[in-house]
């Protein structure tokens, strides 16, 4: 087990610091120093700290968003666990955007490693991409890292803060520390007396942390069992607080319509909206218009009267097949990365048998059901915000610089977010928001998109294309040798973030496919990027929701054309690479009951992928009932390496699953005149519960790293569902989504 | 052009067009922000709300139209006094995002209140209308289960 002390020598600071009656306590990592954040800049009362003690009792500052993972509750749970406290008496809030809350997990999963081998030269590279990470105010939520991140961050911390408590009550009573304990928040001394952390807090100030042990598994009473989340009875009774329920005294509402395009506004004549009451102002926001109004739908219907003109500078293809031109061109550029390259995958050994299939996946829009806004009001000097977004920093000084002040005169709430799955970590919707503030100093304004906004300016997942290669012999994968092309998320999305491009192997083009656990002794990856400006963004699970489909749909074909079950092939090809692997094959079996065989009309699948630290198997059932598929049933098994909330996990998987089952039936974003022509649900249809199969779910703790959870059940789901159509009907369907060629039930 | 409504069993009086839908003359007029904006056209549930017993999508009916009395999440149930279906979402820990839970907690007390006992079909189709997008659906059927046997015993 970590020590606190040597933990603090390596990577981590240990800061405390005096607030009003109490005291503020953080560990943060470190290579270079980071501006402490317990030290608030001079006037400032408002504290980035991790933990605060005070005569209210305990608030954990989360640097991390939640955005329906459950994060705020785990983090909260890994305090309380090392503190002595009950969930219930830890409060939590969003922290602040603050140089130290630095991702340096996030910044791990860009390495070209496998992952379920990393070595110890290859976790020494994630330290130095960690520091990239600090060097860049990276304090993201995503690429479900947070429990990465926070597993021995959030427990040092409260190792720490109980010492210093004890240390602080020991001396009030005149006691050596080791004759006290901690209970349920307060300090026990032998005698029974009873010192509460609220009191004892202030005190603990100008004490020094000891050297202290993180509490061994077989000791917790919170972590590794299902806790009832935080945020539960307010997202039961509609009083959790999202950035579009914002409302502050003499605030406005505004809505916005920006170029259908993406290709710039010529000219607007406002005249005839000025007219419309309740109508208040109309703000030129360059490339598009906002209304202000009394009312969202006021201000909404208002956008109808302006008569605005398009530049129609379109920045991107006008259609979806010359995007796609263009990505099929991407493969005769040189590749952007190898990432495995085992054996000789060029040549078919003899007697082999040879495969070789093209996969297409669309582009995908986010479709978070609260649609993009932020609030903003420019109040002299000072800029508020508040946005539901997963990329504090980024934000702050993106609206800092929208609004002509420093980042410092920035006041960012990050609030509950209606969904995130990528969407939030963008800065448009705060950015616009700061516009239209800018056009009405000293008025909050509450600026809404419409679903239509929404759908048509998001930043999606891009398109992309395999082309894979494969050989079986024997009853097994010999050669595997795959080709990916499509524009580079990271490259765009790092641009937005940080004003200029990376360049260099960009491993979101090739996950989910060069690292998965499979002994293929001839085993080949290339990755190609694509020239191409269609927006594009982080989306949940980003290169494995793609690369998942890929490469499970062809391990499939692999298994058939070597005349194996899939569920057997998958685990002869695991045997001797990675047992985390086979034990989740050899689970899924079991649960599902798969013996290979279905009868007429049922349909069985099986996937495998290892994404974000955690690998995961999923066997689904389809049936066809009077000529409508349906998903009956879905077996998941998951080894996230450490299970610290069995309960939240199973939710995540499932929600997961749900989340690529939805792609693969029914999503897809297409261009028509450089248009998105997807404006709403009824066009963009996700999945909904009648097409919820049951789900059966077995967490498994068999690996050595602990691994993420938001992201990981959507990567296989597509490929599963693939797997078993062909298993029903016998056909092949190597394009999303697969309702235009199957009738689902809906 | 004062309009006169009953939400949660106060009289309100709205001085808004007629045509402006309930559910922003809800939010943004009377602050009742348990009622959520997702869509616009009736294709996600997220806005659902109670006219006279009867789940609606509030983002339709313009205020002029309303009528009978209006239930919101906010009339329901609170924090304190919870509803049994709010009751049920909490004991099955249904909500991630929660953005959806809202809509889906006022459609399925009307679902439990005309159906007391549904099939799972019938929950199916009752909440079809209801998008989730962070896939809670098996704990909103159990939810409802759970709710349903709950009004029985």
């Amino acid at each position: 087990m970590a020590s606190v002390g040597k933990i603090l020598r390596r990577t981590f600071l240990f800061g405390s610091l005096a607030v009003a009656g109490g005291v503020a306590l953080g560990v943060w990592y470190v290579r270079k120093p980071a501006p402490n954040p317990l030290k608030p800049a001079e006037g400032e009362t408002a504290l980035n700290a991790f933990v605060v003690i005070d005569g209210d009792g305990v608030t954990l500052v989360a640097p991390r968003a939640e955005m329906g993972q459950g994060t705020h509750t785990t983090w909260a749970a890994l305090l309380a666990e090392e503190m002595d406290l009950t969930l219930d008496q830890v409060r939590v809030i969003h922290g602040p955007p603050a140089t130290a809350y630095y991702n340096s997990a996030l910044m791990a999963e860009g390495l070209p490693n496998t992952g379920y081998d990393i070595s110890s030269f290859q976790h020494s590279l994630g330290e130095v991409m960690g520091s990239i990470g600090k060097v860049m105010d990276l304090q993201v939520t995503g690429g479900s890292t947070a429990m990465k991140d926070g597993f021995v961050r959030m427990r040092a911390t409260g190792a720490a803060a109980r010492e210093l408590l004890k240390q602080a009550a020991a001396n009030r009573l005149g006691v050596a520390i080791d004759t006290v304990t901690t209970e349920g928040g307060f300090v026990v001394a032998e005698d029974g007396t009873r010192l509460p952390y609220t009191e004892l807090a202030a005190d603990t100030v100008d004490l020094e942390p000891k050297r202290v042990e993180l509490r061994p598994r077989e000791d917790w009473t919170l972590l590794g069992k299902t806790q009832p989340r935080i945020d539960m009875l307010e997202k039961a009774t509609g009083t959790a607080q999202y950035a579009i329920d914002t409302r502050l005294p003499g605030m406005r509402f505004a809505a916005v319509r920006m170029a259908p395009d993406r290709g710039g506004m010529a000219s607007f004549r406002d005249r005839e909206a000025l007219k419309l009451p309740g109508v208040e102002r109309v703000v030129d926001l360059g490339d598009g218009v906002a209304v202000i109004a009394n009312n969202t739908w006021i201000a909404e219907r208002a956008l109808d009267s302006v008569e605005i003109t398009w530049a129609n500078n379109v920045p991107h293809p006008l259609s979806t097949e010359a995007m796609m031109q263009a990505i099929e061109a991407g493969f005769e550029t040189e590749p952007n990365s190898v990432m495995r390259d085992d054996g000789n995958a060029a040549s078919i050994p003899d007697g082999a048998t040879a495969l070789e299939a093209e996969y297409r996946v669309p582009f995908l829009a986010h479709a978070t059901l609260e649609p993009m806004n932020a609030t903003a009001w420019l109040d002299g000097g000072t800029l508020r915000v508040w946005a539901g977004n997963q990329a504090p920093t980024f934000t702050r000084d993106a609206c800092a610089a929208e609004a002509g002040i420093d980042p410092e005169n920035v006041e960012l709430t990050t609030t509950y977010m209606g969904g995130g799955f990528g969407r939030r970590g963008e800065l448009d919707f705060s950015v616009i928001a700061t516009r239209v503030a800018k056009a009405v100093p000293g008025t909050p304004v509450n600026v809404t998109w419409s679903r239509e906004e929404d759908m048509t300016h998001d930043f999606y997942r891009p398109a992309a294309i395999a082309r894979m290669k494969g050989a079986v012999q024997e009853g097994r994968a010999v050669v595997l040798d795959g080709a990916i092309s499509s524009p580079s998320v990271s490259q765009q999305a790092l641009g937005r973030w940080l004003g200029f491009g990376m360049s260099g192997p960009d491993r979101g083009i090739v996950d989910g496919v060069f690292n998965q656990p499979y002994g293929i002794p001839n085993y080949r990856v290339t990755g190609h990027t694509a020239t191409l400006d269609t927006p594009i963004g982080f989306w949940r699970a980003v290169g494995y929701s793609f690369g998942g489909f890929f490469m499970e749909s062809f391990i499939d074909e692999m298994a058939h054309a070597a005349g194996s079950d899939p569920l057997a092939f998958r685990k002869a090809l695991t045997l001797d690479e990675w047992e985390p692997a086979i034990t989740l094959l050899e689970a899924v079996e079991e649960m599902s009951g798969w013996t290979g065989q279905t009868p007429e009309g049922v349909g069985r699948g099986v996937a495998m992928t290892y994404s974000f630290g955690t690998p995961l198997a999923m066997v689904l059932e389809v049936r066809d009932q009077d000529g409508a598929i349906r998903i009956t049933d879905a077996w998941l098994a998951a080894d996230p390496g450490v299970a610290l909330d069995p309960g939240n996990i199973e939710a995540q998987l499932t929600g997961g699953m749900a989340f690529g089952l939805s792609a693969a039936i029914g999503e897809e974003i297409t261009f028509t005149d450089g248009i998105v022509d997807q404006k709403n649900f009824p066009d963009y249809e996700p999945l909904r519960m009648t097409q919820m199969p049951r789900c059966h779910v077995r967490i498994l703790e068999n690996q050595e790293h602990i691994g993420g959870i938001g992201e990981v059940g959507t990567p296989p789901a597509a490929a599963a569902l693939a797997n078993a159509l062909f298993d029903l009907t016998g056909e092949r369907v190597r394009t999303l989504p697969l309702g235009k060629r199957f009738n689902f039930f809906i | 052009m004062s309009t006169s409504l009953t939400v949660n069993g106060e009289t309100r009086d709205i001085d808004l067009p007629d045509d402006v839908p309930l559910l922003w003359v809800l939010r943004d007029q009377l602050n009742l922000t348990g009622t959520k904006f997702g869509c616009g056209v009736a294709a996600c549930g997220a806005c659902t709300v109670h006219i006279d017993g009867e789940a609606v999508r509030s983002c339709q009916v313009a205020l002029g139209d309303v009528w009978g009395a209006v239930t919101t999440i906010e009339g329901i149930g609170s924090p304190d006094a919870l509803h049994k279906v709010q009751q049920a979402w909490v004991d099955h820990q249904v909500a991630q995002c929660g953005y959806c839970q809202s809509g889906q907690i006022m459609q399925a007390v009307t679902l439990l209140e005309q159906t007391p006992n549904p099939t799972d079909a019938e929950i199916d189709s009752a909440m079809s209308g209801n998008l989730c997008r962070c896939g809670t659906y098996p704990r909103i059927r159990a939810a409802i289960r759970a709710a349903s046997q709950a009004q029985e015993g």
